[in-house]
């Protein structure tokens, strides 16, 4: 399971890095968010892979650590989400902007001589 | 005791008073631009007076070892976030809050009113960077940072027009690529070493396995490449001139100081967790700080020579300055910390004193067409903000130029002004080390910085010639006094570094002497107790 969650995070990442490279700003964006979703895959691997573990709830004892999965990795994946969501929609805007403001949607907001 | 003293929240204020404020500013129309100016002012001055109360605080040792530990939401240390402030940090709370007076100031009369929000961006920008100061854990770090930088995508696309657009549009991508790594940096130091907080990872580094310590230094490598980018490290920094070029002058100075931010989180990640000496994980990355800040100082002097415009000369200029505190934390000398402190100091508040002075400058040059923004008409901004109107300030143009003077002097380090004392003590130090001879190494850097120096030197004569005395007739620009205040005191501010030198200097050694202790940190913030519950006799579970 470890080497097939690995190859899937590679490959949507290296998918990012192709994508942010590309010259148009959509395919910029969609770059970043196959970037994102691999980052927030790969935190969330980082509390370990485990099947059949009950996540931390107020149950009544003392938790056992060894029976539940790893929460801190839960929390931070969500807060990443959170904030690489909204970084997203600020670019999203950024990007109408300088389409409408340039009337082109290349990066360097001009088009190259030769296309 | 029952409740923290007063004396600890102190440490929470930075971080909620900007924040409030801007959240309180954002219903406010912008027809009321003059109270929420007012309001940003007050927001501004109140996180002044808090860097200057924990200056005092953590000089006089209020705190065991200068170090405040601030418990958020009481929990234990390694598990919740704790906030930290020690001299260093202090020093860097006390530098924003100046530099965001002087640019509050200077931004009231026009720039703040050609765009929307801009007091409650410039509040965010302010939390941002006064958390990243002072946090003590390194997904808080990343919050802050993100924070900041939201707000700075925001100003930078201040008063917008196509330049800020293209300009914004990297910037921005850069930004976002380099928070990915910092995610990724942060995933895999939290998987090897099973925590975040930063004293606690230097005190749990020593103990880990050959496996796990090779994982944790990856870690720590992709971490610093996010950081890296964040100063402008050469090959990491090419979206800095041009970003810094296109800001409007406030936001160019404000972020200035943003790349000292990635400069500061290298110096308080490195020095906890990968000591210069003892232990396991000694002295790694070093090496590769140090080439990659020559590296970058070499760009940056380059840079300079070749930049035409003023911002982009700026723009460079803040390059090699990170690139010289770089190569300074890579030496790996501890005496050496102290003179790049000082050099961090001086070459900030001139260089964000340039920034705004291109404003004055691009009048004289073209005058009126500064503001041309496409905001006005976007957001039907009615009032318009008036024509700066000529108060007959006498000599405005002998000032124009004694000022670009004395930036030029700093930025370049000629006498008498302090970035020549912090060159001086730069060299002293390469050349006196604590054994043996000065090294290769040491030459390197030495020449290095001069010939930076000397390529400053010329580009901003030739730049200073160009404006002030070959332009022919040289109407003199209209300033405002509010206007003209800000860079003066800026500029007044690093003469009185100069005239100062010694009590800076010895407190600058302090700073560095306690960076320079990783011990202590772990000490004073693994040890502090929460405050008791209510009834519990002191007794917590």
């Amino acid at each position: 399971m470890e080497a097939a969650i690995a190859i899937t995070i590679g490959i949507v990442f290296g998918s990012g890095i192709w994508l942010v490279l590309r010259p148009r700003t959509f395919q910029v964006i969609t770059g970043l968010l196959l970037m994102s979703y691999a980052v927030n895959l790969f935190i969330f691997v980082m509390g370990r892979l485990w099947i059949d573990k009950i996540p931390l709830t107020l149950a009544p004892g003392t938790p056992d650590p060894t029976q539940h999965a790893d929460p801190l990795s839960q929390a931070l994946v969500l807060t990443a989400i959170v904030i690489g969501f909204a970084t997203t929609a600020l670019y999203l805007v950024m990007m109408i902007g300088a389409r409408g403001l340039t009337g082109t949607d290349h990066v360097d907001a001009e088009e190259e001589e030769d296309e | 005791m029952s409740a923290l003293a007063w004396q600890q929240h102190l440490l929470l204020l930075p971080v909620i008073v900007p924040l409030l404020t801007g959240a309180l500013l954002i219903p406010v129309n912008e027809k009321h631009h003059q109270r929420k100016y007012a309001a940003n002012l007050l927001s501004t001055l109140i996180l002044l007076g808090c860097a200057l109360a924990l200056f005092n605080l953590s000089d006089k040792e209020y705190w065991p070892s200068g170090i405040g530990v601030y418990l958020a939401a009481n929990w234990s240390a390694p598990y919740g976030i704790a906030l930290v402030a020690d001299r260093l940090a202090a020093l860097m709370l006390m530098l924003t809050a100046v530099l965001a007076l002087a640019v509050l100031v200077f931004s009231a009369s026009r720039w703040s009113r050609i765009g929307v929000h801009f007091h409650s961006l410039f509040q965010f920008l302010l939390m941002g960077l006064n958390g990243a100061f002072l946090t003590n854990d390194l997904f808080n770090l990343f919050v802050f940072f993100e924070v900041m930088l939201a707000a700075s995508y925001g100003l930078v696309l201040h008063g917008y027009n196509v330049d800020r657009i293209r300009a914004g549009m990297q910037y921005i991508t850069v930004n976002l690529v380099a928070s990915f790594l910092f995610l990724i940096g942060v995933a895999l130091i939290y998987a090897t070493a099973g925590t975040l907080n930063i004293s606690d990872l230097g005190a749990r580094a020593g103990a880990l396995g050959h496996d796990e310590l090779s994982l944790l230094k990856i870690g720590a490598g992709i971490l610093a490449l996010a950081f890296l980018t964040k100063s402008a490290m050469w090959p990491l920094g090419f979206w800095l001139p041009t970003t810094y070029a296109a800001a409007s002058p406030p936001v160019a100075a404000m972020l200035v100081l943003m790349t000292k931010v990635g400069v500061y989180a290298m110096l308080r990640v490195w020095l906890q967790v990968f000591p210069e000496s003892g232990g396991p994980l000694a002295g790694f990355g070093y090496t590769a700080l140090f080439y990659g800040g020559l590296l970058t100082i070499l760009f940056g002097g380059v840079g300079m020579l070749a930049s035409q415009t003023p911002g982009r000369i700026a723009g460079y200029g803040a390059i090699v300055s990170s690139g010289t505190l770089l190569a300074v934390i890579g030496h790996g000398q501890p005496d050496l910390i102290a003179a790049g402190l000082f050099y961090m100091l001086g070459s900030t508040l001139a260089t964000a004193a340039f920034m705004l002075l291109i404003e004055f400058i691009e009048r004289i040059r073209t005058p009126g067409a500064s503001l041309l923004a496409v905001t006005m008409e976007a957001f039907a901004i009615d009032e318009k903000p008036e024509e700066p109107v000529g108060v007959g300030i006498p000599g405005t143009l002998a000032f124009l130029g004694l000022a670009f003077a004395a930036c030029a002097m700093v930025i370049t380090g000629l006498p008498p002004l302090s970035g020549f004392i912090a060159k001086f003590s730069l060299f002293h130090a390469l050349l006196n080390p604590v054994s043996g001879e000065p090294g290769l190494q040491a030459w390197a850097l030495m020449g290095l910085v001069i010939a930076a120096g000397l390529a400053g030197i010329i580009s901003l004569m030739r730049f200073g010639v160009r404006t002030f005395w070959a332009a022919g007739t040289v109407v003199p620009p209209r300033l405002q006094l509010s206007e003209l205040a800000p860079v003066a005191a800026l500029l007044l501010l690093c003469v009185g570094l100069t005239v100062l030198a010694g009590p800076v200097t010895d407190y600058l050694q302090r700073a560095a002497d306690s960076l320079h202790q990783p011990g202590r940190y772990i000490e004073r913030v693994l040890g502090e107790p929460v405050v008791p519950a209510p009834g519990a006799n002191g007794e917590r579970q």
